[in-house]
């Protein structure tokens, strides 16, 4: 399919998904977000390549279906690694020594924020905040909060997850 | 699950007690009672708020709940020689996690709970349960009322949003009630972004039917048929609850048409928000839910007058909302009879950061930030003083330790430039770097700003290499002037309070910690001199 934006084009069955995905919201109110999660649940990430069938399905322009997931920190354009391991980088957390913990994580993983593991495990994300504070420092792996953590447990939760699909 | 007849053991489902290994603790206590043959009914509660003591396990008794804290799965084959199941045994009584009546540990009995009242009590997807414990009596007491009289109850209360703008909810209501429209919504402003804050996500999770209440009550009064909760994405187990708990609400007649028979419908929707801090703000709320990006808009319009798709809407805070539930059943002078000045009835306190006890504590405003810090939290969980707290998340204050008599009232607050907002406290020891947690601030504000107004966009990121100057020891003076210009163009031109209240961290950093922005060297040795103090110990 042509697309303003993306010369990536997507094969015919995540296509039929992400259509299917867009019949099923485009009635709803206020249909742009619920949809869009829906796609990154279903498919991993929002590719660019959908941006045009939304934008025809909710009567609005490519750009601003550009502009609406760009805004969200939680969207992504690209597929991320097997995981998501998200760090909180708030006050709560600093008080409790998360940015020794985050120095750490990156070095061993050997990527940056919004990076992703060369075996495709992990992808690091930074949070602010998962109302874990009481339990300081805490993380995220994919839906499972942690808290009070230090460098070793997060090594066990790394090797659990490189360990699973 | 076990019979009826057999003991209750309770093993929160709370997301922090999950982090340190609730579920881990309630399989092992149900294997190790499978293989002793002993029948058991595990029940997955909220968590009562002790979290330094999760997972916290409880066994219930002829005389209350016993409690056993922290269990560890390790624990469990031990905790089942002692007989912790009869609870009241010698055995089990000299078992060194036995802490005896849940109701009689002190850091719940010194606390007044309204609005927690049940959290940690009961399930929070049992509907027979919310029921058994006074839930919808509220709802009860409200459908014999007019929209009018219940608005008037709630402003009696004294009720103010509990977001942290602290407008009085009642007035708010009556806007929407006084204004014409064929639509009209309630809207949950459940987007809990602020560092040192889990109230909301506890509601919701610990006990999702009172907000479910609390906004059918809304939606009566103004005469809204449609709420929407606009949840962040980073509380993936309070969507799951609160799905659950809206279905057994609808297939009870709680939520639909005629609820509990009468003429009035409420729909109620979870939406979930997509990381964006300034969501928080009610107007980039809305456009969100709209979906668009989440930009502040101009206000007036109020969103009382033109919300949601142009609609009148009520946007209230998860707290404010899972409080009128109480307000209504007990009325508002029980509710106002709490608390001290204009600031009426209690507020949720979140302790956090660096605290030895830390936990949700639901008190009468008025009580001290040191009897708070040191009464309830027991002081640093380093055990070394506490330097500075931050209350009222990212865009609150940093207060000094002269400040910590200052009672919790939004009054009292204001008096000394700082906010309670939506009552986290979150403590740093000595070892806290100060101008480091003032760039901080603004490094977030230029990460969360919504982009639409010049001083919120520009001004944090020109804050952060001020900031860096001034660690530098670059052009010092000129630079420390600098910052506090700026800060006075953000306090007075942002269009929100993420641009608008960047300064309150940032200056109240520079006001009472200013030997931290000393030219480094010194600032810099003070925190290493303390770093190593700290490893000494």
């Amino acid at each position: 399919m042509a697309n303003v934006l993306s010369t990536e084009t997507l094969d015919a069955e995540v296509l039929d998904k992400v259509q299917a995905l867009i019949a099923q919201h485009k009635d709803m109110p206020g249909a742009l977000l619920p949809l869009l999660h829906s796609i990154q649940d279903g498919i991993g990430y929002v590719p660019e390549a959908c941006y045009l069938p939304i934008s025809k399905a909710l009567a609005l322009s490519v750009a601003e279906v550009h502009g609406v997931v760009t805004f969200y920190h939680h969207f992504r354009s690209h597929p991320a690694g097997r995981h998501i391991l998200q760090i909180c980088r708030a006050e709560s957390c600093q008080a409790m020594g998360s940015e020794k913990l985050e120095a750490n994580i990156k070095s061993s993983l050997g990527i940056d924020y919004h990076q992703t593991t060369a075996d495709g495990a992990i992808t690091l994300e930074p949070v602010y905040c998962l109302g874990n504070c009481a339990c300081s420092p805490a993380l995220m792996m994919d839906d499972e909060v942690y808290g009070r953590m230090n460098s070793q447990k997060v090594a066990e939760l790394i090797s659990d997850a490189r360990a699973t699909s | 699950m076990g019979n009826v007849n057999a003991i209750k053991v309770y093993v929160p489902r709370d997301s922090s007690a999950l982090s340190l290994g609730a579920d881990r603790t309630a399989k092992a206590i149900a294997a190790e009672a499978e293989k002793r043959g002993i029948d058991i009914q595990l029940v997955r509660n909220g968590s009562r708020g002790l979290f330094w003591l999760e997972p916290f396990v409880e066994v219930a008794t002829e005389k209350g709940r016993v409690a056993y804290a922290p269990v560890q799965p390790n624990d469990v084959p031990a905790l089942f020689d002692a007989d912790f199941l009869n609870a009241h045994s010698e055995k089990a009584v000299a078992h060194p996690l036995n802490l005896g009546l849940t109701e009689e540990l002190t850091w719940l009995k010194n606390q007044q709970r309204l609005t927690f009242a049940r959290v940690g009590i009961t399930d929070p997807v049992s509907l027979e349960d919310y029921l058994a414990h006074d839930g919808y009596k509220g709802l009860a007491n409200a459908l014999k009322l007019t929209g009018a009289d219940i608005v008037k109850t709630v402003t009696d209360s004294g009720l103010r949003g509990r977001g942290g703008a602290a407008f009085p909810t009642g007035i708010k209501w009556k806007t929407v009630l006084d204004t014409k429209s064929e639509q009209k919504y309630i809207v949950c402003n459940a987007d809990e972004g602020d560092s040192g804050t889990y109230s909301d996500r506890m509601i919701m999770e610990d006990d999702p039917f009172v907000l479910i209440e609390g906004m059918t009550i809304a939606g009566i009064a103004v005469g809204a048929t449609q709420g929407y909760i606009y949840l962040r994405s980073e509380y993936p187990h309070a969507l799951k609850i609160l799905n659950e708990a809206i279905d057994k609400a609808k297939g009870a007649g709680y939520l639909g048409e005629n609820i509990c028979g009468s003429q009035h419908a409420f729909n109620l929707e979870v939406r979930r928000a997509a990381g964006a801090y300034v969501c928080g703000e009610e107007t980039s709320l809305l456009e969100s839910l709209e979906g668009k990006r989440g930009l502040v808009r101009f206000k007036p319009p109020l969103p009382a007058i033109e919300g949601l798709f142009g609609k009148p809407t009520v946007v209230n805070n998860v707290i404010s909302l899972a409080t009128i539930p109480i307000i209504l059943d007990k009325g508002a002078q029980f509710y106002a009879d709490y608390g001290m000045g204009r600031s009426r009835g209690t507020l949720p306190i979140q302790l956090a950061g660096n605290i030895k006890h830390g936990g949700l504590v639901e008190l009468a405003f008025g009580a001290t930030l040191r009897d708070l810090l040191y009464g309830f939290g027991g002081g640093s969980a380093t055990g070394r003083p506490i330097r500075a707290v931050q209350v009222g998340g990212p865009l609150g204050a940093f207060l000094p330790e002269s400040q910590f008599d200052t009672p919790l009232d939004y009054e009292e607050f204001g008096k000394i430039w700082a906010v309670l907002g939506h009552g986290g406290i979150v403590a740093f020891d000595d070892s806290v770097d100060m101008a480091k947690m003032a760039r901080y601030a603004f490094e977030f504000c230029a990460i969360e700003s919504c982009g639409k107004c010049t001083p919120c966009r520009i001004g944090s990121v020109r804050g952060v290499e001020v900031i860096d100057k001034i660690i530098a020891g670059t052009e010092y003076n000129k630079n420390m002037q600098l910052v506090r210009d700026l800060s006075d163009t953000m306090l007075n031109g942002s269009l929100c309070a993420l641009g608008g209240m960047t300064p309150y961290p940032v200056l109240s950093a520079l006001n009472h910690f200013a030997e931290d922005f000393s030219p480094r060297g010194s600032g810099l040795n003070n925190q290493l001199q303390n770093q190593e103090k700290a490893k000494a110990a």
